[in-house]
Parts: C-alpha cells; sequence; structure tokens
C-alpha cells in the first residue's frame, strides 16, 4: 500500500488502517506506461484495420470488437485500479452488476427491436404475400 | 467492513456489546465507493444511449450514412487527445501522492489542455457535419449520433469545470486529504469516460466505417 | 394527426400568458381557492407560533437522516391526498358518465386528471414514502449516526419536493400532460401534444428523478460501508435487504428514464428524431426504453414493503424470521430477474412469439421467490404468539391481497391471455392490487410500527382500526369490479360509456372509493387523536414492541448522534440478542461526537431547480439560462465550503443520555 498513513491526521489512525486499504489504490508510474503503451496498441491496430480494409467486413468487426474488450479491461486494470480488493470488493461486485445490466439493456433493446421492426414495419403487398 | 477479529467482539467468554475504543469513520471514507456507484449508474445512462444508437443505426430516413459522414483520421486524432489526457492525469496523481503541489497543478493543466482540444476538435466534427446538412434533426441515425456523442462530450465539458474548479481548490488549500479525495474522484471520472470512449470510437465510428 | 400550431413565444415570458391561468374551469379555480385558503391558514399558524426559524434550522436545513426520512413522509403523505382527490374524481366520472350523461369532466380535463393519479402516486407519494422509511430506518439498523453523504440526503429530498412542487404547478398554471402515466411518443410529440402538459411531466419527473438517484448511491454506500462492526451482509436485519435491493435498483435503472425522457425533449424542443413518425424515428424505442426502467421501478416500491413486513412479522410472532437466507436470496433474484421482464408489458406491440414466450417465462418465475417469501411469513407465524397490533394487520391484509394481485399477475404473463387482458381494466385492477395491498399496506404497516420510535409515542389503536377496515373493504369494493370490467373487455382511461349493463360495476367501485376515503379520513384522525394524547400513549423505553432490531435499542426519539457508541453485533436480531444476554447499557464515558454540519445548499439548488424546470417548460429561456448558470455557481460555491462537520460537545452527549437513563428508571 502506498497510502500515506499518516494524512488521516486523527489520533484513532492505528485503529482503523483497513479504511485505508478500503481506498482506491494508486497507481505507479510503471503501471500508468504499460496501460498507456498497451491502450495506445490496442487503439491503433483498429483504427488501422478498418481505414486500410485489409480484410473483410466480419473479421474485422469480430477483430475490432474483441479490441475494445481487451482494452476497456487495460483501463480498467491500469488506470482505475480496479481489483477485487477495492472497497472490500464492493466496487467490482458493483462493477459485475452494472456490466450484467448493461449487456441486458443493449442486448435486450437490440433483439426486441430487431423483431418489432421486423414483424411491425408497414409492407408493401408485394412483400407480404412474399414473407408468407 | 473491519480487518478485527471477531474475537476482539469478546471479553473471554462474555460477549462485547460495544467496543473499548469507539470505530472512527474518518471523513470521506465512504466517498470513493460512493462516486463508484455513481459511474456505474453512468454507465447505465451510456448503456441506454448505446440502445438507441444500436437501434436507430440504420435508420437514415433517406439521408446519408456512416460511410459518407465518419472522418476516421479526425477520430483517431481524437482519440489521441482522450488517451493522452488519461495518461497525464495519471502524472498529476503520481505528483499528488508525493505531495507535489506545483508537479500536480501543471500535470492537471496538461490534462486540461488535452481535454479542451478533444472538445474542440468535436465541435468542430460537429459543425462540419451539421454545415453538410447532417444535423441531429436529419434522421433518427443522426439523432442518435449525436446525442450518444455529445453525451459524452457534455460529460468531459463537466469534467473539464470540475477540473479547473479542483485546480483553484488545490491551489488555495493545497494537497489536503479532501482534497486529495477529490481529484481522485475526477481521476475515476475521467477514466471512466475515457472507457466509454472506446465503446464510441469501436462501435459507432469503426463498425460504422468498416468495410 | 393535426399540426396545431405552435403558441407564439414573447422574449420576457415566453409561453406563459393570462391565458395560462384556468378561469373557464370552476374545477380548478374552486380547487385554486381551496388551496391558497388551506395555505394560509398553514402559513398564517406558523407566522403565529414563530415556527419558521425553527422550520428553516431544525428540518430544511437539517442533514439528519431521520429528520429527512420523516419529510419524506411528510410529502409523500400530502401529495396522496392530491392523488387521491384525483382518483375519487376518477371514480365519479365514470360512475355517472353513460349514454346521454357526459360526466362533469370533459375529456381534456379528465385525461390530465389520469395521468396527474399515475405519476403523482408512482413518484411523488410511493416513492418518498418508501425513501423516507428506507431514509429513517437503514442507518438506525446497521447502527449508524447517519448516512454516508448526508448533505446529498438533504438535496435529494428537495430536489424529490422540487418535482412535487413543479408538478403542483401545472394544477394551476397551464394544464398537465393528457398522456397516461408514461407518456409514450407519438401522443406525447409536440405535433400530438404541443401544449405545456408534457413538459411538466418531463421536468417534474427528470428533477425528482435526480434526487431519487442520488440518494440510491447513497443508501448504497450507506449500508456498505457503515454498518456496525459484528454485522456481516448476512447479519444484516431484512429491511436493510431489501432496501439494499431496492437502491441497487434504482442506481441501476433511473438512468435509462433519465435518457429516455432526455430524448423525449430533444425531439419536443429541436426537433430531433428519435421517437417520431418521420425520417426513421421510431416510438416504439421509447415503450422499450422507457419500460427497462418501468418495471425494475414496481420491484423499487415492493421489496421495501416486504422488508417492512419482514420485520413486522417476526416482531410480533415472538419469533425469529423463518428462512432469513431464503428471504435474502429471495431479494436478491427479485432484484436481477427485475431487469428481465419489462417487454412484458408490451406483448401486444408485436415483437413475435420467441420475444414474448422469454419474457413471458421470466415473468413466472419471479412468482417463486415472491411466493418463497410469503410462505417465509406463514411459517414465521407458525406457532408464534401473534400480537395483533394495526403493524400486523396491515400485514395479514396485505398476504391475502397481494396473494390475489401477484395470481392476476402471472394470468397477465401469459402472452395469449394479455392479448386479450392488455390496456384492459383488469390489467388497472391487478397492478392497484399489488401497489395498494403491496406497497401501499406496507408502507401503513411501516408508519405504524415505526411512529413509536420516530416521535416516542404509539399510534391510536381505535382509529387506526377504523381507517384499517375501511381501507381495505374500500379496496376490495374499488378494485374487484375492475377485475370483472376487464374481463368484459372494457379498456382503461374512458372518459365515457355507452353500454349501461356496466354502470352498476362502476357505481360499486366508486363506493369502494368512498369507503377508501373514509379510510384516509380515519388515518388523519389517527395521527390528530395520537399527537392530542402523545401523553398518554407516551413510550420512554424506546422498544415499545419488544423488537429484534437495533432502531429499538435507542430512545424513542433517538438522539441526532443515533447511538453514544457503536454496537456490535453478534446477531441477526441484534437488540433481541442484547436483551437475551442481558445487555447493560453503558451510562458513563461518553465522548463528544463527530458529526455533520447542517446546510442550506440543498434547499437553495432545488429552488432554483424549480425556476429552472418552469422557465424550460415555459420556454422562458433568459430564465433558463440566468437558473442553470446559478445552479452551477451555487453547486460549485458548495464546494469551496470545506468546514461541514462539528463536535456534539460531551457534556451534551451526557446530558442526553442522563436524561434516557432517568426515564428508564422511571419505566422500571
Amino acid at each position: 500500500m502506498s497510502a500515506t498513513p499518516a494524512t488521516h491526521g486523527t489520533d484513532h489512525a492505528h485503529a482503523h488502517d483497513d479504511h485505508h486499504e478500503a481506498e482506491m489504490p494508486h497507481g505507479s508510474f510503471k503501471g500508468y506506461m504499460i496501460g498507456f503503451i498497451l491502450s495506445v496498441i490496442l487503439t491503433a491496430i483498429p483504427f488501422a484495420l478498418v481505414m486500410t480494409g485489409v480484410l473483410d467486413r466480419s473479421t474485422t468487426v469480430v477483430a475490432i470488437l474483441a479490441m475494445a474488450v481487451v482494452q476497456i479491461f487495460v483501463h480498467m486494470v491500469y488506470f482505475l485500479h480496479m481489483n477485487f480488493k477495492v472497497e472490500g470488493g464492493w466496487s467490482m461486485l458493483a462493477l459485475i452488476f452494472t456490466v450484467v445490466f448493461v449487456l441486458i439493456t443493449l442486448a435486450g433493446s437490440i433483439w426486441v427491436m430487431y423483431h418489432m421492426n421486423t414483424n411491425m414495419m408497414p409492407m408493401s403487398p408485394a412483400a407480404m404475400a412474399q414473407s408468407g | 467492513m473491519s480487518t478485527t477479529t471477531p474475537n476482539a467482539f469478546y471479553d473471554g467468554d462474555r460477549p462485547l456489546f460495544h467496543l473499548p475504543e469507539e470505530p472512527h469513520h474518518p471523513e470521506g471514507h465512504s466517498t470513493m465507493l460512493g462516486f463508484w456507484l455513481y459511474l456505474m449508474s453512468d454507465c447505465l445512462l451510456f448503456a441506454a444511449l448505446f440502445a438507441m444508437y444500436a437501434t436507430a443505426s440504420h435508420s437514415y430516413g433517406g439521408g446519408p450514412g456512416q460511410h459518407q459522414l465518419f472522418e476516421l483520421p479526425l477520430v483517431a486524432l481524437n482519440t489521441t487527445m482522450l488517451l493522452l489526457s488519461s495518461i497525464t492525469y495519471g502524472f498529476a496523481m503520481l505528483f499528488m501522492e508525493q505531495g507535489k503541489k506545483g508537479a500536480t497543478l501543471a500535470w492537471l493543466a496538461i490534462t486540461g489542455l488535452f481535454g479542451a482540444s478533444f472538445i474542440g476538435i468535436e465541435l468542430y466534427e460537429f459543425s462540419h457535419l451539421i454545415h453538410e446538412g447532417a444535423t441531429p434533426q436529419s434522421s433518427a441515425f443522426l439523432s442518435s449520433f449525436f446525442a450518444l456523442v455529445g453525451t459524452h462530450g457534455l460529460h468531459v465539458t463537466v469534467g473539464l469545470i470540475w477540473l479547473v474548479t479542483l485546480m483553484v481548490q488545490v491551489s488555495k488549500k493545497g494537497l489536503i486529504q479532501a482534497n486529495k479525495r477529490r481529484l481522485m474522484c475526477l481521476s475515476m471520472f475521467w477514466h471512466f469516460l475515457d472507457v466509454v470512449w472506446i465503446g464510441v470510437f469501436t462501435f459507432v465510428y469503426l463498425m460504422g466505417v468498416a468495410q | 394527426m393535426a399540426h396545431a400550431p405552435i403558441p407564439p413565444t414573447s422574449p420576457i415570458f415566453g409561453r406563459l400568458t393570462l391565458d395560462a391561468l384556468p378561469f373557464h374551469e370552476p374545477i380548478l379555480v374552486a380547487t385554486f381557492i381551496g388551496v391558497v385558503c388551506g395555505a394560509s391558514v398553514v402559513l398564517g399558524l406558523i407566522t403565529y407560533f414563530k415556527w419558521w426559524g425553527l422550520l428553516w434550522r431544525d428540518w430544511f436545513t437539517s442533514i439528519d437522516h431521520k429528520k429527512i426520512g420523516i419529510m419524506y413522509m411528510v410529502l409523500g403523505l400530502i401529495m396522496f391526498l392530491r392523488g387521491f382527490a384525483d382518483a375519487l374524481m376518477m371514480r365519479a366520472q365514470q360512475a355517472m358518465a353513460f349514454g346521454d350523461n357526459a360526466g362533469y369532466l370533459p375529456p381534456e380535463h379528465y385525461n390530465q386528471i389520469f395521468t396527474a393519479h399515475g405519476v403523482i402516486m408512482i413518484f411523488f407519494v410511493a416513492m418518498p414514502l418508501v425513501t423516507g422509511l428506507m431514509n429513517y430506518v437503514v442507518p438506525l439498523q446497521i447502527g449508524a449516526r447517519d448516512v454516508s453523504f448526508p448533505f446529498l440526503n438533504n438535496f435529494s429530498f428537495w430536489m424529490t419536493t422540487a418535482g412535487a412542487v413543479i408538478t403542483m404547478i401545472s394544477l394551476f398554471i397551464g394544464e398537465y400532460a393528457r398522456t397516461g402515466w408514461l407518456a409514450f411518443p407519438p401522443l406525447s410529440d409536440i405535433n400530438a401534444s404541443p401544449g405545456v402538459g408534457v413538459d411538466y411531466y418531463i421536468w417534474g419527473l427528470q428533477i425528482a428523478g435526480l434526487g431519487t438517484l442520488l440518494s440510491g448511491v447513497n443508501l448504497i454506500a450507506t449500508i456498505l460501508r457503515m454498518r456496525a462492526p459484528g454485522m456481516t451482509m448476512m447479519k444484516m436485519p431484512v429491511f436493510t435487504w431489501t432496501a439494499l435491493c431496492t437502491n441497487v435498483l434504482i442506481v441501476a435503472a433511473f438512468p435509462v428514464l433519465t435518457v429516455v425522457l432526455a430524448l423525449l425533449s430533444l425531439d419536443r424542443y429541436v426537433g430531433t428524431q428519435f421517437f417520431t413518425n418521420t425520417l426513421g424515428g421510431n416510438p416504439m424505442m421509447y415503450v422499450n426504453m422507457i419500460w427497462i426502467w418501468g418495471h425494475p421501478e414496481v420491484y423499487i416500491l415492493i421489496l421495501p414493503a416486504f422488508g417492512v413486513f419482514s420485520e413486522v412479522v417476526s416482531t410480533f410472532s415472538g419469533k425469529r424470521l423463518f428462512g432469513y437466507s431464503s428471504m435474502v436470496y429471495a431479494t436478491i433474484v427479485i432484484t436481477i430477474l427485475a431487469y428481465l421482464v419489462w417487454l412484458h408489458h408490451f406483448f401486444t406491440m408485436g415483437s413475435g412469439a420467441s420475444v414474448n414466450s422469454f419474457f413471458g417465462i421470466t415473468t413466472m418465475i419471479i412468482s417463486i421467490p415472491t411466493g418463497a417469501k410469503i410462505f417465509n411469513w406463514l411459517f414465521t407465524m407458525y406457532r408464534g404468539r401473534i400480537r395483533f397490533e394495526l403493524p400486523m394487520m396491515w400485514t395479514m391484509a396485505f398476504m391475502l391481497t397481494f396473494v390475489i394481485g401477484g395470481m392476476t399477475g402471472v394470468l397477465l404473463a401469459v402472452p395469449p391471455a394479455d392479448f386479450v387482458l392488455h390496456n384492459s381494466l383488469f390489467l388497472v385492477a391487478h397492478f392497484h392490487n399489488v401497489i395498494i395491498g403491496g406497497v401501499l399496506f406496507g408502507m401503513f404497516a411501516g408508519i405504524n410500527y415505526w411512529w413509536p420510535k420516530a416521535f416516542g409515542f404509539k399510534l391510536d389503536q381505535k382509529w387506526g382500526k377504523r381507517s384499517f377496515w375501511l381501507w381495505v373493504a374500500g379496496f376490495y369494493f374499488a378494485f374487484m369490479p375492475l377485475y370483472v370490467l376487464g374481463l368484459m373487455g372494457v379498456t382503461r382511461r374512458l372518459q365515457h360509456f355507452n353500454d349501461p349493463s356496466l354502470q352498476i360495476w362502476f357505481e360499486i367501485a366508486a363506493f369502494g372509493a368512498l369507503l377508501i376515503a373514509g379510510g384516509i379520513a380515519c388515518m388523519a384522525m389517527q395521527f390528530a387523536v395520537s399527537i392530542r394524547d402523545r401523553k398518554k400513549n407516551v413510550d420512554l423505553t424506546g422498544d415499545p414492541w419488544h423488537g429484534r432490531t437495533l432502531e429499538w435499542s435507542t430512545s424513542s426519539p433517538p438522539p441526532a448522534y443515533n447511538f453514544a457508541f457503536t454496537p456490535v453485533i453478534h446477531d441477526n436480531d441484534a437488540w433481541w440478542d442484547m436483551k437475551r444476554r442481558g445487555y447493560e447499557r453503558p451510562t458513563t464515558g461518553f465522548e463528544a461526537i463527530h458529526m455533520p454540519k447542517n446546510t442550506a445548499a440543498g434547499i437553495i439548488l432545488a429552488g432554483i431547480s424549480v425556476a429552472f424546470g418552469f422557465a424550460m417548460i415555459w420556454h422562458i429561456w433568459w430564465l433558463a439560462a440566468v437558473s442553470f448558470a446559478g445552479l452551477i455557481a451555487v453547486g460549485i460555491g458548495h464546494t469551496f465550503n470545506y468546514d461541514r462537520d462539528y463536535h456534539i460537545p460531551a457534556e451534551e452527549v451526557v446530558a442526553t443520555e442522563d436524561a434516557r437513563t432517568q426515564a428508564l428508571a422511571v419505566q422500571g
């Protein structure tokens, strides 16, 4: 822990050392640089893939999505200093809950609206006959 | 919550109902968790905007689409600004931990400049689009594009106002505990916006333009 | 759809003209006169007794979670009177408007009434009551001296109040939305609703929603970080658990409401195409998004009520709650499932069989943890020594009523059945069945249960029982006919009917509403009589019900600092455990206690927010700009105040605790 224990400035500082652990851990120069370099790489590759168009569309999309996920992890670890110990694990639990809710919102909306649009779009009689 | 062992709650076999020394919650000991929870709610806010964009991303209403409108070099430049501002904020935090007020303020100022350039470039992009006739009113796709990217930009703007406020407060009061806590909150906010931006450039710009 | 012309705006008053004042509506004029008379009496009394300073110092600027909790309850109860007046008007209209009789409410007024009724009951009655109860009880139950962010708590309360104020202003200046409580486009878009009604709706909810969200963050942080030593998660009282889950849902769901309302306002104010019918806009997306918030919202309301019932059942059965861990897991499962069922609100919109089946099944699954809870309460009562005090009576009424509501809910979760019952009075009966029978009865149980804690005297039994029976009977008379009508195919929100054979059912429902009105009057009498006889009903022990959780270990009302010494917890029912093991309250060794200072920033910010909302509603752009700048300035200015806490001196703590020691000695 690189926190400075004296700064809490209370007489009881020794009685609640646990609170230091509970605070967000601080990064190090090395950590920030690793995060930065990884982020640069993980940003540059997808931009390059799309701007040059070397791969076909579906491969490109999968690749850039994968790199986005990895980069989000990199930011979480090296910039936001997330781990299972911060705040007694509550931050991580909140994050996991949030990811679940975000995925439900996104995937659910896309799924629901796709079906809505397919079923409810005004159709020409010809298209209706075709879709049978 | 406490590292004190359960045995500390007993005096021999007799259960204690009060500790000999009053447990002390130092001021602001919940702040970081509380702010993190707020950021989680902000995640949901962006999730809703992403969902809106995802469902409207092909609703061009006869107007232009991603291919005609997005200029990736500009987005790449903007992404660079935000990424640089992240690492410079990191440096500010490292100097803050060492208690170096001047260096902290300097790196915060640099962060602010990168953030301001990000906003500047975004505003240029927006005005360019509007000038070309691709306004937020033109189609559901453009409405949701402006809403999503604009909300992110609005967050960065709030971050900049907050940054300036904190710089004033640090220069007036120094790196006291309360100010350190605030800088750490802004640090989370700033890096969080970076994470959201990863989603934006991947999902909106790159996937929109990918051939 | 006719494109109504958008009224011209003046640079000074925006769209606001004298025509906005409803002189032509006799009902509103009479209401206005009534409100003005009532308000002048109240304000006059406050002035006469010189209570302004007291109110300002001890209440409005207070950051004490107990006082904020009570203020939330007062807000909820006052708004309840407004919401119920709307309900009575609707019941009267529907009971008389048959055939040639047009009733007494013109359609445009009737539509505002059902919209206002729904919005007010959910946002400004149920939410403040639930939040108020959580605010008051949770810190006491976990042995904390306040919440994590006391100033934020005050600010949240005033933002909720600001939203209520904006909604109330619409009664006398302009109009309220005529769109139903969720304001679906295209009806709520600028072409179909060019007036200010929907704007009142939007800004009232946005401002109150911010308060709700912040209070959610606050209470989660409080529960996670402020628990007394020894209180592990699985030793938390069930009410605290349900409060935690509710606030998780608040933090997860309210941002979506914020977004969807913001996008609707963009459509209305700047002409974007999110939910329009042109240029790719899609109103179905609005319905989808608002229900992503809307479904968790109903669980936000019901979970704390479940918590209240758990506390009440176990206290008044004199037994430990049956199946504590299953109760906790059921609550968590409901929390997650609450986020997975939203589409059952629009099965009929056309998502097709696959989507409907998924959401139908997830909805039905929710009945499993809920049923488990009902069985847990029953098993707690089984072989218990049940005392039928008022909180327990409300709990019994809940268990009977809520099971009926739950079963009609499962019925509605079957998509084919929903195609028949969607938008019918059956649905209206169902959700009143669960919201009144669940949330409201829960809040009444909670009020009767914790009132002695908050004020130091019990509520009057006689009037309480009268209120109870009138309420319960009134509920069945008012809503069972609606199930029948719904099965016959009557749709909701109708202002006039042609089929005379339906009238008798509406008359029975109106009779039920009158019984409920009697129940409300008896409840008001109950409060008045209890306050009058407070000396007679006084409770000096602080533990009038032989309670089990920590809040009953304090004096009633608790001191500002709640606990002179932070308690150590060994058991789920911490206070029960302490009493059982011969706990002796310490009478010496008190120290100064560190507490946050009161601040006026919350009420000032909320006041400016009202001005901002009003300006946006009426397109008074200069005022909007000025008040927005004011909000930012006051907000930033507040952060420059570093001097936010003080110490209650040891002598004051000693004096307070000695008074308690003496009171307990008198009690014997």
